[in-house]
């Protein structure tokens, strides 16, 4: 007997190692599958479950137990068993209980994503474009909090959070003092620092890029500029405390952000220490690897790296002419 | 007259003391199953008793206790539920306030059979009187050698500990209670794994309420068998009902499952009819979190059969026509009652109570309430009573633990039932804020009832 168990999700069968969850099963095979998750963090243990945006059909347990559960599961903190069938974009259920966590998240999220940081690398703008409804049915007053600063470096405008407690892990798995709770119960629940306790870390700066909204923002970046008019490229330096390995976000000459790097799911590759975030920006501090590959779909792509026409070298070379081939067919054709 | 398991002695005077309660036959079964049973068959007496869990769920308590998990070298733990903060419910107070040394031989027995050697009742914070009694009692019972170390000779050690928590609706949750034992905030944990196998401090934890630890005394005392031989069908044993609303007599009964509805409300045995000579309208059979049921689906089911008080009986119909039996906190409406106000009522308790760990509970309580609100007090609209009903949905089935689906479930049986009431609240704003929509039909013969749908 193999030690790998046999997944099918909407259709598509994959083998992975016992006691992955659902989520990560449908990351490896990737594409429109993959749940949406909110809370879900792979590098924070115990994160997830939460949010019950990556909800699924498990309509098969198992193999051996081929019962279909009862009810809709978090597929992040649920573990694959053999032979287990799950629906997610293929179950009208699972779209139409997405779509009503979708409107639960927004009905006290404040819509001012013209006016907020995060807008173009917002996860819940994200989903909102995809399960949201185009008008709110909500009629009453929003819950709202005064903006607090977490120490120099970071602003907590807590009208904008989900409570997707990931700030929380954060502090209390990378960081070696937690100085960073949620208080309160219910829709008035806040994230808090204790009578606004400076977050004096290290590594504090990660709770940014944590945040799946604009809830936790970088107070250096406030308001400079909007992310789709900034170039990210990828960087490294030689840090003693981190990896060192870093975006860089360039509008014109200046780096005026420096982030952990992200991947597909947006969630960092390895988080980066303060010193690297906050004090390090100037070009002359990092050695430069390449542009970010940056999702297609996503907004910050939409305006650079896009040049349809070859490069005026290409023109006299027949080879090269060759070689670029289809780029020249697109170019007559738009 | 129905014999009393619990609360044969309620009324001797001093039952509250040890010295009492030995006279009366206490700690029987201490004696009993230290000296003469073996752990596996206390277990088994308790699942041939179909005793069922008494705080809500109804989960039979014999197999729940045969899932523990006994890892080699790993402490196990029992743990009392006695966070009692259902509205309508306050069976676990009484039973605590008069009769504690009947919790604490239970807790003993209890804790033998699963091989706890640490045990812990967990009181809900409000409760300090009941904190207070059930340490007195504590104290009385470790005094005569109920507790501590090697008790009755037998070899066996427990120590019981007190816990008040901090008032939270939320800890009467299994997983919630645990976490605020622990110390942390109070947030129900996601299952699995379950207590059973990874609880309290990640070790295997059984969890039971109150009435269910208090009822294997007498399961001890008379064998399972006896036990099971009251009671119908797999709703043995007998349950405190908490009586309330506008009942001639409200307060705690303790009946035999399968007693009729009707006879429960009106005979002058139980609750003595509805107060002031008034018609009933509405129940709630089993503390708030139930679907509440017009006044003809309560004595009757939709088949014109007579309803029991069982977990069977209460259920039967589903949703469509049925209620649960949950807690036992016995809720009477009379026809002066306004059901949207109640509805409302019991909608802002859940939205205080929820814990905001996940969204749609966190969301869906508090926007429930609102509309509510603003239902009932004349500013709602048509479109409202259709966008409860699919919040509701939207809420139930979907969160971590089953507070959403307690939240969902009042409002939309309320609507299911009386939707006539609620579209009269939008029609006659300024009416409905002085006077009641009355008993209108629900009380009249079940086939019009029925037809009302969701």
């Amino acid at each position: 007997m193999s030690d790998k168990v046999k997944v099918t999700i909407d259709g598509i069968t994959v083998e992975v190692a016992p006691g992955t969850s659902i989520l990560n099963a449908a990351r490896q095979i990737g594409g429109d599958i993959v749940p949406p998750a909110m809370c879900y963090y792979s590098k924070l243990e115990g994160s997830g479950g939460k949010c019950r945006t990556c909800i699924v059909k498990v309509s098969k347990g198992s193999e051996k137990d081929p019962r279909p559960m009862p009810k809709l599961v978090a597929s992040c903190r649920t573990t694959v068993m053999d032979g287990m069938e799950v629906m997610n974009i293929t179950s009208p259920e699972v779209i139409e209980a997405r779509s009503g966590v979708v409107e639960m998240l927004l009905i006290n999220h404040p819509l001012d994503c013209p006016v907020c940081d995060q807008a173009g690398e917002c996860d819940l703008q994200n989903l909102s474009y995809e399960h949201g409804l185009q008008k709110t049915r909500y009629e009453f007053e929003r819950r709202t909090f005064d903006r607090i600063d977490i120490g120099d470096k970071i602003q907590l405008h807590m009208n904008r959070c989900i409570l997707c407690y990931r700030c929380v892990f954060t502090a209390d798995q990378i960081t070696n003092k937690r100085v960073h709770g949620i208080l309160n119960r219910g829709d008035h629940s806040e994230i808090s620092t204790y009578i606004q306790t400076a977050v004096d870390n290290d590594f504090s700066g990660n709770v940014i890029d944590v945040c799946p909204v604009g809830a936790l923002t970088d107070k250096s970046f406030r308001f400079k500029n909007r992310v789709w008019f900034t170039k990210p490229i990828d960087a490294h330096r030689d840090c003693p405390t981190c990896s060192g390995k870093v975006t860089l976000w360039y509008k014109g000459e200046d780096v005026i952000r420096v982030t952990a790097r992200k991947d597909i799911y947006g969630e960092v590759e390895e988080f980066i220490c303060n010193t690297c975030r906050f004090d390090k920006k100037k070009t002359a501090d990092w050695v430069i690897e390449q542009p970010t590959q940056i999702s297609d779909t996503s907004v910050i792509s939409s305006n650079h790296y896009e040049t349809l026409k070859p490069l005026p070298v290409i023109q006299p070379n027949p080879k090269l002419q060759e070689a670029n081939k289809i780029e020249l067919e697109k170019t007559t054709k738009f | 007259m129905a014999r009393k398991l619990l609360l044969e002695h309620i009324n001797v005077p001093g039952i509250n003391t040890l010295d009492v309660y030995r006279q009366k036959g206490g700690y029987r079964a201490v004696e009993k199953a230290l000296k003469t049973l073996t752990p596996d068959e206390v277990v088994e007496e308790v699942k041939k008793s179909g005793l069922r869990g008494r705080g809500g769920a109804g989960f039979p308590t014999g197999m729940k206790w045969s899932f523990l998990a006994k890892p080699e070298g790993v402490a196990r733990y029992l743990v009392c539920n006695a966070d009692e903060s259902e509205p309508g419910t306050f069976k676990d107070r009484y039973l605590m306030t008069h009769i504690p040394h009947a919790l604490i031989e239970g807790m003993i027995v209890s804790s033998f059979a699963l091989g706890a050697n640490t045990s812990y009742i967990y009181v809900r914070g409000e409760m300090m009187p009941q904190i207070r009694i059930l340490e007195r009692a504590i104290a009385e019972a470790k005094n005569a050698g109920f507790l501590g170390k090697n008790i009755l000779g037998s070899g066996y050690d427990l120590e019981l500990y007190v816990q008040p928590g901090g008032g939270a609706y939320i800890c009467g949750e299994e997983t919630a209670l645990l976490e605020s034992l622990e110390g942390k905030r109070g947030n129900p944990r996601i299952k699995p794994p379950f207590p059973a196998i990874a609880g309290l401090y990640g070790c295997p934890t059984v969890v039971n309420n109150v009435e269910s630890i208090a009822a294997v005394v007498p399961i001890i005392n008379d064998g399972g068998d006896e036990y099971a031989k009251i009671g119908i069908g797999r709703s043995t044993g007998t349950k405190l009902i908490s009586a309330s609303g506008n009942l001639v007599r409200p307060g705690v009964y303790e009946i035999d499952l399968g007693l009729p509805v009707e006879e429960f409300i009106y005979s002058d045995e139980y609750c003595g009819g509805i107060a002031n000579g008034k018609r009933l309208k509405a129940t709630v059979a089993g503390g708030s979190s139930v679907p509440i049921l017009p006044a003809n689906l309560t004595l009757k089911l939709a088949n014109g059969e007579p309803r029991l008080m069982s977990y069977e009986s209460l259920s039967e119909g589903g949703f469509a026509t049925g209620t649960m039996l949950g807690s036992g906190g016995f809720i009477a409406f009379d026809e002066d009652q306004c059901i949207v106000r109640n509805t409302w009522n019991f909608s802002r308790f859940y939205h205080h109570e929820s814990c905001g760990q996940c969204s749609p509970c966190r969301e869906g309580t508090g926007w429930m309430e609102k509309v509510l609100h603003r239902l009932e007090y004349g500013h709602g609209k048509m479109s409202d009573i259709d966008l409860l009903v699919d919040v509701s949905k939207k809420i139930e089935g979907n969160t971590i633990c089953p507070l959403g689906d307690a939240a969902a479930w009042p409002v939309a049986s309320a609507i299911r039932h009386f939707r006539d009431e609620f579209e009269w609240h939008v029609k006659e704003p300024v009416k409905s804020l002085n006077t009641n929509y009355g008993l209108a039909n629900y009380a009249e013969p079940i086939a019009k009832a029925v037809t009302t749908e969701n």
